[in-house]
């Protein structure tokens, strides 16, 4: 027995020793992306490298909106992200109900087109995309980066499995009280759906706020950029300004890890949710 | 009557946005492959001409298309297997009755997928800078010489590896988890009862049981990371010598750099196409394993 508890006490030490080396290997880059961003200029670039601000300064961020302009990029980020947001919520868990519990012709045909065009990498679709939007008027637009973005399979998918499981008789009875389709969507479905509509919106605005290559195809005016496509230019023309690109990572990707560790148990949730399989 | 039309108007505006945005693009993507679309076809569309198979047969002639789809399965054949690795061995220590603050590891551990992609690749360059770099310091401290990661063709798709596995293997490590806390603890009794060893068990019904999860994320792991991208674009530029030039590097070079839309969009297909055929083999290959 004495010799059992020791083993299970050197193996308890083990499993936590390996997990606490490996969320400081996971955490350690983002903790010197901070302390380094609140460095005087070269200081990151000493021999030896210095690991914490000798005196902290906030001069890189001043330096980032009043020079760089990535103000601009801030706004441009925010108001991108609230629009996808709020429009391809509203679209996909309209549509993403409907397929779970409304009837229609090829209704599920649709669905299992949709299902399958998963498999197209949306890369597929971007030089055509652009051309579109081009004759639409939309290329460096705000409205390039969220016209095609207004509905996605993914949510549709997502919010179709977890709408499976209404009750129908919670449908049937409002349809007897003589509730329209679009009311029942609103004081029935919407409520019931909470949890998932929070995943997803968490999801949307993560995935939107991250995105790089569609925003840096279809925005080409600085004034323009969302802070990923600000700030991979900003380091092409400053390679060797680290404490300001430490600055500026810290603008790009505090945010989403704010919103992350808030909302955590919704995103984990859909994680879950969408990589299970039909 | 009324149900079905209130059941189009919900879904009509998505699958607008979708049949437009996406399903229309795609054909059109195979239609403009087929064509010499460039910048002259940009700037009047009477210069399109049609040239049948011929942007592919052009690609298949053309030696950085190569090294480009060569670059892009080296980062697929050693990056895949080490990223699944890692989330599963995380995903086994996390799972262990004798962690300590599990909430907060897994949170730390996931942390990276959740970042933004273009920022913390910023910061690992500056990491695998040669000379004030962290990770050379490192290889100081352990008496390893150092290493040149993005200036050496040899080591700078290694070093994009390595950076991708730190920033994605969270994702996968969820998942397993997930899947570790639905084996049914009754299987593991019965096994310690039958006297079985932990390796036994691990190998006898740990593996067993998470083996359609691991079949199931490796198929999305590898399409992910055929689509290999911005690690790129931020970190090397395709370079050294044109060591990190992936498949969607090149499409992007080649589309909206010297804008030969047609052949941009071959090139497009041609992936599509192989990872289609990747991810069809791998479901056979998992059917006929588990086929009776």
């Amino acid at each position: 027995m004495a010799v059992c508890s020791v083993t299970r006490g050197v193996a308890g030490l083990l499993v936590n020793g390996l997990l606490l080396g490996a969320a400081m290997v996971t955490i350690a880059p983002l903790a010197w992306m901070v302390s380094v961003s609140l460095m005087s200029p070269g200081d990151a670039t000493m021999v030896p490298p210095a690991l914490l601000p000798r005196r902290t300064t906030f001069g890189n961020y001043a330096e980032l909106f009043a020079r760089a302009g990535m103000g601009r990029s801030v706004l441009n980020s925010v108001v991108l992200t609230a629009a996808v947001t709020l429009v391809s919520l509203l679209f996909n868990v309209a549509a993403g109900y409907a397929f779970a519990k409304l009837r229609f012709a090829g209704r599920d045909r649709i669905f299992k087109l949709l299902l399958g065009a998963l498999v197209i990498p949306a890369q597929v679709a971007m030089v055509p995309l652009f051309l579109m939007l081009k004759q639409l008027g939309l290329v460096n637009s705000y409205g390039g980066v969220i016209v095609p973005a207004m509905a996605s399979i993914f949510g549709i998918f997502l919010v179709r499995q977890y709408a499976l499981t209404i009750p129908d008789d919670l449908l049937e009875a409002a349809r007897i009280d003589g509730a329209s389709e679009f009311r029942i969507f609103r004081s029935v479905v919407v409520p019931v759906l909470t949890p998932i509509i929070v995943t997803l919106a968490v999801f949307t605005s993560l995935g939107t706020w991250n995105d790089f290559m569609w925003p840096l195809i279809v925005l080409n005016d600085r004034e323009l950029y969302t802070l990923p496509v600000a700030l991979a230019s900003l380091s092409r023309e400053h390679v060797q300004d680290t404490e300001l690109m430490m600055a500026g990572s810290v603008l790009t990707t505090l945010p989403v890890l704010l919103v992350f560790l808030l909302l955590q148990r919704f995103y984990m949730q859909g994680l879950m949710l969408g990589s299970v399989k039909e | 009557m009324r149900a079905r039309v209130a059941a189009w108007c919900f879904v009509a505006p998505a699958l607008f946005v979708i049949g437009v945005f996406f399903f229309v693009p795609v054909l059109a993507a195979l239609a403009m492959s087929l064509t010499d679309f460039d910048i002259y076809a940009l700037a009047d569309v009477r210069n399109l001409r049609l040239v049948g198979l011929g942007n592919y047969v052009q690609l298949l002639r053309t030696p950085l298309f190569w090294q480009a789809f060569g670059n892009t399965l080296y980062f697929v054949v050693v990056g895949v297997p080490l990223s699944i690795v890692v989330s599963f061995g995380a995903a086994l220590l996390l799972h262990s009755p004798l962690v300590r603050f599990r909430g907060v590891f897994r949170t730390a551990l996931f942390a990276p997928v959740v970042t933004t992609l273009v920022a913390v690749a910023v910061i690992w360059r500056y990491l695998f800078n040669p000379d004030y770099g962290l990770l050379n310091y490192a290889l100081d401290g352990v008496g390893i010489p150092r290493v040149d990661w993005l200036g050496d063709p040899h080591w700078a798709m290694p070093a994009i590896i390595l950076f991708a596995v730190w920033k994605n293997f969270g994702y996968n490590m969820i998942i397993f988890l997930a899947g570790l806390q639905s084996i049914p603890p009754p299987l593991y009794e019965a096994a310690r009862v039958d006297g079985a060893s932990a390796w036994r068990q691990f190998r006898h019904i740990t593996l067993p049981m998470l083996a359609p999860i691991v079949a199931m994320v490796n198929v999305l792991t590898i399409a992910g990371y055929f689509q290999l991208f911005a690690e790129p674009y931020v970190m090397t530029q395709g370079g050294p010598l044109q060591s990190t030039v992936s498949v969607l590097y090149f499409m992007y070079e080649e589309g909206f750099k010297w804008w030969n839309l047609g052949s941009a969009s071959a090139v497009a297909f041609l992936l599509f196409l192989f990872i289609f055929g990747v991810t069809a083999l791998q479901l056979r290959l998992t059917r006929w394993q588990y086929a009776p």
